[in-house]
């Protein structure tokens, strides 16, 4: 059961902790992924915030929280291969979240 | 054959293309752990090699000598050969930027002579000519916004309206400058939606950046009611001179109610562009603002010429006085245009564009249906049904020797077009042009494969800008062994 | 109607144009512009000049400026510049090409960059530069900023021995984007490793080797304490001695600047010059300007591009953390010809004969007892010391015997430079018209 925001990222919760990642839709428009600009572990972010940024040759896009919490751990094989997210964006992640708030994803969309 | 050679392929080791000569060996007398542990990896080519070699390299590029070169906002225009050779002029060459103001006096009165002419080119008050480009330019201009405001115990002042037509380095330089941005939005026409403005306007607006005309090459109709709002909230008018080559003769920045303006002299004034640079991005303000310019300013005193700090300067914005030699071309191409010539810049500019508008509107969507100023812009072709994107169009163009116009910007236009012949284009040269997109439109139902994998005459085709930039190569020493 | 030599268009093709644009008149093509605005838009800027009256107007202004003997550096030194260069730098292809956009027809520009990035990498060790910069000062600011931006810190230390113009430079940007600059003392000219030590909570530290005194400057040891402060380490250099110096890489820096001037550059009173920057891999992707990469096209012939575009200010927009779009496009293509000419062996020799004669001059100086030592002898091609006499008064006197003397410094110091333009002859001759002149 994957939540998704507004601006194109979406959210899965297991054991505990939040996958995040870039919706289908948003990795086709943004065409061929050169880059990912990953947080650091540890980092803390609001919900709405923004945690990183992908980049395509033509456009840089901001990636924003769907839910608060500190980054638990990151997808380093997008450092040397960010062709991931087109390739399998439901698949690979882009962060990993602990301390969330379940409730916060209330105003998300479900699918 | 075609040369296809980097520098690094044609060194031969203990080949020279210098003459100096000593036999002498006093560096070895500076302590070791001062220098180098290995000899610098530089290629050793000879004279007649390295020439060869950069002209070859020449050979690989086009420029407005060569062509047409319509590039949307950068006003390409012919870049008169005498000016190269009054900027290179020895005494000026030779003008040691510290030497005392005495010995430079000749280097003085050209600076504080051309802020005189910009003066009246623009109707400002005075000009420093120390940004380096426009975009320099443009974060000198914010930040004698922010002095502005500081000066006045005005704290609140944090934000800047940008229109959402504007071109990038507007809402870069606000943001490098520390300042939040609000997006105005524009009408259908282009123009700048006055009822959205004024829901934008409080105590916290510093200023306006605008360009007039703007992006889509459409005269800002409500500037003066613009410039009354923005005065009446507190704030400031900053101009954008990109496009400035359609208002010469027409009217003055200044007497549109702009406080802060910069030039784009590699644009409006013929400075060559040089591939990249170096240009000159001098900034006029109104008297109000003249302590805030960066440091030092050129005046006269008598009959002499002097540096001078403004006593509430920003500061100094590069290390010595801005791109002299730039701005000498500038001064040289103002004295050879005159009153008489540089007023009919405008109406020859738009003329041009105008025409070339009238002329595909029927191949080409225009994308304002009203006169244009010195550009105009298309949203790709009338046609859509052919698939045959902008991007397609300009690769095809260039298989027909026209450099292309300016693609998908503003990007309020998805598949714009933005053709700026300027004034130094004939008529001949339009209609070439106009018979080449022609052709082109008719190759998009007919043959789009064609312009699908376009270019197909020049010396490297498309390249893959994907892999460039996930593994880019960037030092000939990236280059791994195939 | 008077045609003009750079407008191409009779009145005849006006004509045929106004007919099919539809209006009457060029005029009516700018019924828009409000009436207050056209009223004023008359210029008073004199009647043209042909280019025989242009190139007398400019013979009258430009002898105005005294051609000197020069013994002047701080920034700009008067190397010679090879003969080739401007001749090929002025050809119309390069000169009145824009920014190469179309790479397809632009791989003569492109192609240089690339080969200037790739020398600047060699002379600096680091990994990767971009296309160029305003200039070294700017660029050394635009150090600052991407050093403070990774690191999340807002306060950079730099050395006073950093030329007081790229200080000044960097204190403006600074202060618009509230970093606080402070100033690391040194101790006869060398920069205080104990104070960095000892300082906190700062992003970067900046020094400059040779440093403003021309002093070559040992950085041994900077990089541990600097790194182990979460800091990043930013030098700028005179590139052309970094044909005999120790590298920034050496030295473990971050990011390395400085100014091509000293390249072949002419003095023309400040600019254009060029500035550049290269860093360690790990800022490869938060570095500003515009970069030139290469690759392959369709057909598998190499070619080259602009590339990690997004981070450029037209697609990061509000998001930029700078906003350089022009850089100084041709003066790297001049720089790249002078190294390509000099090689390695040419560099050295520039340093080798800038030493020889800055040594002799200090010396010849030394021996006229007007003059008394400040700092070592560790220095390339420009040193300082201090006079016993009223430098200002003796630079005029000087100035009017044609020579550019000794940059004058507080306390009485003065700074000498001395390049490859000047042999013992001369400056025989300077140190004699000097001792004349203090008499």
């Amino acid at each position: 059961m994957r939540y998704y925001t507004k601006t194109e990222e979406w959210v899965l919760i297991k054991d505990g902790l939040a996958y995040v990642g870039l919706s289908e839709y948003a990795a086709n428009e943004l065409g061929d992924i050169v880059f990912v600009d990953l947080p650091r572990v540890g980092d803390r972010f609001k919900k709405e915030e923004s945690f990183g940024a992908v980049e395509s040759v033509k456009a840089a896009s901001d990636l924003y929280m769907p839910i608060s919490g500190e980054v638990y751990e990151v997808n380093e094989l997008l450092e040397d291969n960010p062709e991931l997210l087109n390739e399998d964006p439901l698949k690979n992640y882009i962060i990993v979240l602990t301390g969330i708030k379940e409730e916060e994803l209330k105003d998300l969309i479900l699918k | 054959m075609r040369y296809d050679k980097i520098i690094f392929e044609i060194s031969n080791e203990g080949q020279i293309g210098h003459d100096l000569y000593t036999k002498t060996n006093n560096l070895s007398k500076l302590p070791k752990n001062l220098k180098r542990s290995t000899r610098v990896n530089l290629p050793e080519v000879s004279e007649p090699m390295v020439v060869r070699h950069y002209t070859n390299l020449s050979n690989k590029n086009f420029g407005v000598d060569t062509g047409f070169y319509p590039l949307g906002s950068c006003t390409m225009k012919y870049n008169p050969k005498i000016n190269e050779e009054m900027a290179s002029l020895v005494h000026f060459a030779a003008s040691h930027p510290l030497a005392p103001e005495s010995a430079n006096q000749g280097s003085l009165e050209l600076m504080y002579e051309t802020d005189l002419l910009l003066r009246d080119i623009t109707g400002m008050d005075y000009f420093s000519l120390a940004p380096f480009a426009g975009a320099h330019g443009e974060l000198l201009g914010l930040w004698i916004i922010k002095e502005y405001h500081r000066f006045r115990k005005d704290y609140k002042r944090n934000k800047i309206i940008i229109p959402d037509s504007a071109h990038g380095t507007n809402p870069a330089s606000a943001a490098v400058a520390g300042f939040e941005i609000l997006e105005v939005k524009s009408n259908a026409d282009g123009t700048v939606n006055v009822d959205d403005l004024k829901t934008l306007l409080s105590d916290e607006v510093a200023g306006i950046m605008l360009t007039n005309p703007n992006t889509l090459g459409i005269f800002e109709k409500d500037i003066l009611t613009i410039s009354k709002l923005i005065h009446d909230c507190g704030g400031l008018l900053y101009y954008d001179g990109a496009n400035l080559n359609a208002l010469l003769g027409q009217g003055k920045p200044a007497h549109m109610g702009f406080d802060i303006v910069h030039l784009n002299v590699h644009k409006t004034l013929s400075a060559p562009h040089g591939g990249g640079g170096p240009g000159a991005g001098p900034v006029g303000v109104v008297k109000e603002l003249f302590d805030f310019l960066p440091s030092p300013i050129v005046r006269k005193k008598g009959n002499k010429y002097q540096f001078y700090n403004p006593k509430k300067s920003v500061g100094k914005i590069g290390r010595f006085y801005g791109n002299f030699q730039v701005i000498a071309k500038t001064n040289a191409y103002i004295k050879t245009l005159g009153n008489e010539n540089l007023s009919k810049v405008g109406g020859l500019a738009v003329l041009n564009a105008n025409y070339i508008r009238k002329s595909l509107e029927n191949e080409y969507k225009v994308a304002i249906n009203d006169i244009c100023m010195h550009e105009v812009v298309f949203d790709g072709l009338v046609d859509k049904s052919t698939g045959i994107k902008t991007l397609d169009v300009a690769k095809r163009l260039l298989d027909y020797g026209v450099h292309p116009p300016t693609v998908y910007f503003p990007l309020i236009v998805p598949e714009a077009l933005m053709v700026e012949p300027t004034e130094t284009e004939s008529k001949e040269t339009l209609d070439h042009f106009i018979n080449v997109m022609k052709q082109i439109s008719v190759e998009a139902k007919e043959t789009p494969e064609l312009l699908k994998e376009a270019p197909h005459h020049t010396l490297v085709r498309r390249l893959d800008e994907v892999s460039a930039a996930r593994n880019p190569i960037l030092k000939f020493d990236d280059i791994k062994e195939e | 109607m008077k045609t003009f030599k750079y407008f191409p268009n009779t009145e005849k093709d006006i004509n045929e144009m106004l007919e099919v644009v539809g209006v009457k008149s060029v005029d009516d093509l700018f019924k828009v512009v409000p009436k207050s605005i056209k009223k004023t838009s008359g210029f008073n800027l004199g009647a043209p000049l042909s280019e025989h009256e242009l190139r007398e107007n400019f013979n009258s202004i430009s002898s105005k400026n005294k051609i000197l003997e020069i013994y002047r550096g701080a920034g700009s030194y008067d190397h010679i510049t090879p003969s080739i260069i401007p001749y090929l730098v002025k050809r119309g292809e390069f000169l009145t090409s824009y920014t190469p956009y179309q790479p397809e027809i632009s791989q003569g520009t492109l192609q240089y960059i690339f080969e200037f990035q790739t020398m600047i990498t060699r002379l600096t060790g680091l990994d990767v530069a971009n296309a160029s910069m305003y200039d070294g000062a700017t660029s050394t600011a635009e150090a600052v900023l991407l050093a403070l931006n990774h690191t999340r810190k807002d306060k950079v230390l730099v050395s006073e021995t950093v030329d007081p113009s790229i200080v000044s430079v960097i204190e403006t940007y600074a202060r618009y984007q509230d970093i606080e600059v402070e100033m690391i003392p040194h101790q006869n000219g060398a920069t205080s490793l104990k104070y960095i030590s000892q300082s906190d909570n700062f992003g970067a530290v900046v020094v400059q080797n040779p440093n403003y005194f021309g002093l070559v400057e040992d950085y041994s040891d900077f990089q541990e304490v600097i790194n182990e402060k979460g800091a990043l380490f930013i030098m700028n250099n005179d590139p052309s001695t970094l044909a005999v110096i120790k590298s920034p890489k050496e030295y473990g820096v971050d990011i390395a600047t400085g100014d091509g001037q000293p390249l072949g550059i002419p003095l023309s009173f400040g600019g254009p010059y060029v500035g550049y920057m290269a860093v360690d891999k790990k800022l490869m992707r938060k570095m500003p300007g515009r970069i030139v990469g290469m690759t392959h096209d369709v057909d598998g012939k190499r070619g080259f591009v602009l590339t990690l575009q997004a981070r450029e200010q037209h697609i990061r927009r509000y998001k930029a953390t700078s906003n350089i779009c022009s850089n100084q496009s041709l003066m790297a293509l001049w720089v790249t010809i002078y190294l390509s000419l000099m090689g390695p062996d040419g560099l050295e020799k520039v340093n080798e004969i800038s030493y020889t004669n800055a040594h002799y001059l200090k010396l010849k100086l030394l021996k006229t007892g007007h003059f008394s030592e400040v700092f070592n002898d560790n220095f390339i091609k420009e040193f300082v010391l201090r006079a016993n006499f009223d430098v200002k008064k003796v630079e005029k006197k000087m100035l009017n015997k044609g020579y550019l003397f000794g940059l004058p410094l507080e306390n009485n110091l003065v700074m000498f430079a001395a390049t490859e333009k000047l042999n013992k002859a001369k400056i025989d001759k300077f140190v004699e018209v000097l001792e004349d002149a203090l008499r």
